[in-house]
């Protein structure tokens, strides 16, 4: 601006410096606690300087939790959360933007509504459905009275197998990807899209599909990146969904999941051993980390557009 | 409107695309929903069998148990006061991170990073930080014993969680607020310093009258997550405890219907809190469509 402050220049440093303080020393703090021994970083005050255990400690962390399986299977979640719902999204948008057909406003009202109750709120029964996923729609057979139709008519019962998404991975990526922010983030994207492209391909004589592939998602490569680190992070931090759903934790259990374990203190008996807690904690929270700090750009505008 | 001049007429196409969203949504969402509302007015006999029809009966039940309203009024005030401490900080981040001095990219660039942690990672390094008998605050405790103990103090405990849920929800709100800021006009902060106005006098008569819309939109936006996504901190930093100090509408409906296994009770607690929550997307909603654009 104009005119020159000083005084005002050097308290806005002082707020800032403040504010990078109070949202980065807790950071700071996990970091230097897991590169302390046992005894130090039981001090009262912990030093604030790292100290040289840190290879120790986290060699211990990662073995005593088994993080090897554990990161492996966040990232199998997180990446087919984040690639799901890209596809999920791009082509549910599709068909509501560029079809005309009767039901599509109903459609997207029907997608749009879910943005309203989040996983969290509905938890209780939603665990009841990936118990057995096609329970809904066997009793829908059996209310519509199409089971006892069929059943007087050929004489066979229908009855659907049971599938439990319990400890799996579909249990844990598909009700993440049943939300409408994809789509609701692509429909925006496809209408400010000129329509001369798509009377172009029309002339040219492309299909729908060849529309798509080849004009669309080229151009919808940003909004990719922007949903995709958002969806990456969010589905990388899970915690209630997957300790639901998973008891088979050497198989599928997630990282974020591991915290729970690591608690230490008098809840379990144990010695409170901060530093391999804080060992673990650092090492869940780098790859989320890593995604904001080097997709900034994309990610702030997908929260932006998201959200909004 | 949701479509375009331009469209395909190929039905059957477009019916194969929306499908597999139609299909998770409805097994994911809608029938989840309506088993809630179903469970909520039903109950399970003791030796199985069908649920029976009891009406209100479960709602009756939540809302005689003093323990839901000590929950209802502890997640209240730990909604408001998290919300209120986190937007304060935001606001006053990001309005001297606009003023863009030498340097301010450095700010904008760390003051993201919370936003990455999940939740209960920010539970576990509080619950350190701030731990009665190691970590830092316990210095309190050297100075005046017994000052700070969240494992035994039912106030420290909110106070604990709060800070923690503030905590990680600062940078969510300094994006929106940098966002809404950056969206107002230059000219119009430049005629105002031509008339005269300092810094400080532009902020309060043009800046934050002008983030109004933002504002209220990401008070409900912290209202809701405080409601709905205290889970993972509270978990990890006091599991509830001491003495349900902490025992937020959340966690109740975990512990009633994962732990305790009565569906039926906190069925009607998730639709008590799903109401909640679609009010307040409400409000929103009516407000997003007055929204105000100043380009």
């Amino acid at each position: 601006m104009v005119e020159r402050t000083p005084i005002l220049n050097i308290l806005t440093h002082l707020i800032l410096i403040m504010g990078l303080i109070m949202l980065l020393v807790p950071l700071w703090i996990v970091f230097v606690a897991s590169t302390h021994d046992f005894r130090t970083v039981n001090t009262v005050p912990m030093p604030l300087w790292p100290g040289n255990q840190m290879v120790a400690n986290y060699t211990l962390a990662w073995q005593q939790s088994g993080f090897g399986p554990k990161m492996l299977n966040s990232f199998i979640v997180a990446i087919g959360v984040t690639a799901g719902k890209i596809a999920i999204a791009a082509i549910s948008a599709y068909s509501i933007v560029y079809f005309n057909y009767r039901f599509r406003s109903l459609f997207f009202w029907l997608i749009f509504v879910t943005l309203m109750l989040p996983l969290e709120v509905r938890i209780v029964p939603t665990y009841a459905v990936a118990a057995n996923v096609l329970r809904p729609y066997q009793e829908l057979l059996d209310a519509t009275g199409i089971s006892t139709i069929l059943g007087a008519l050929a004489g066979i019962k229908i009855t659907l197998p049971e599938w439990s998404m319990l400890n799996s991975y579909t249990g844990l990526i598909l009700p993440l990807i049943a939300t409408a922010t994809g789509t609701f983030l692509y429909r925006q994207f496809y209408l400010t899209v000129p329509d001369e492209l798509a009377e172009a391909a029309k002339m040219d004589g492309a299909g729908p599909l060849r529309f798509f592939w080849d004009v669309l998602l080229p151009l919808s490569k940003t909004n990719m990146a922007a949903l995709g680190t958002i969806m990456f992070v969010y589905s990388w931090n899970q915690y209630l969904w997957p300790l639901l759903i998973i008891t088979d934790i050497a198989n599928y259990g997630t990282a974020v999941m591991q915290l729970q374990r690591i608690v230490p203190g008098p809840l379990f008996g144990e010695p409170p051993r901060w530093h391999i807690a804080m060992a673990g904690t650092l090492m869940v929270m780098t790859p989320p980390l890593l995604v904001v700090i080097f997709m900034q750009r994309w990610f702030v505008r997908g929260l932006v557009s998201t959200d909004k | 409107m949701t479509g375009k001049r331009v469209t395909f007429s190929n039905t059957w196409l477009a019916a194969l695309l929306i499908a597999p969203q139609l299909l998770l949504v409805f097994t994911f969402f809608y029938w989840p929903a309506g088993e809630a509302l179903y469970w909520s007015f039903t109950l399970e006999p003791p030796f199985g069998g069908e649920n029976q029809w009891v009406g209100w009966q479960n709602f009756k039940t939540v809302f005689e148990d003093p323990l839901y309203w000590n929950s209802v009024r502890i997640s209240v005030i730990f909604a408001l006061s998290s919300t209120a401490l986190a937007m304060g900080i935001a606001l006053i981040l990001a309005t001297f991170v606009d003023r863009q001095l030498p340097g301010y990219q450095a700010y904008r660039f760390m003051y993201f990073w919370p936003y990455a942690v999940a939740a209960p990672a920010v539970g576990l390094a509080f619950r350190f930080i701030f731990a009665p008998d190691a970590g830092f605050v316990s210095a309190l405790n050297q100075w005046y014993p017994g000052i700070w103990n969240p494992a035994r103090d039912g106030f420290d405990a909110v106070v604990l969680i709060t800070l923690a849920n503030a905590w990680s929800m600062v940078a969510y709100n300094f994006i929106f607020f940098l966002a809404g800021l950056q969206s107002i006009p230059r000219s119009l902060n430049e005629a105002a310093a031509m008339d005269g106005s300092g810094v400080l006098r532009r902020m309060a008569d043009i800046q934050f009258p002008l983030l109004a819309p933002t504002f209220f939109f990401l008070v409900v936006i912290n209202l809701t997550d405080s409601f709905v996504n205290s889970f993972g901190i509270v978990d990890i930093t006091t599991a509830g405890g001491p003495a349900r100090a902490t025992d937020l509408m959340v966690y109740k409906i975990y512990s009633d219907g994962f732990k305790g296994k009565d569906y039926s009770l906190a069925a009607a607690q998730s639709l008590v809190l799903m109401l909640l929550v679609i009010s307040l997307t409400f409000i929103q909603f009516r407000y997003v469509e007055r929204r105000v654009h100043y380009t």
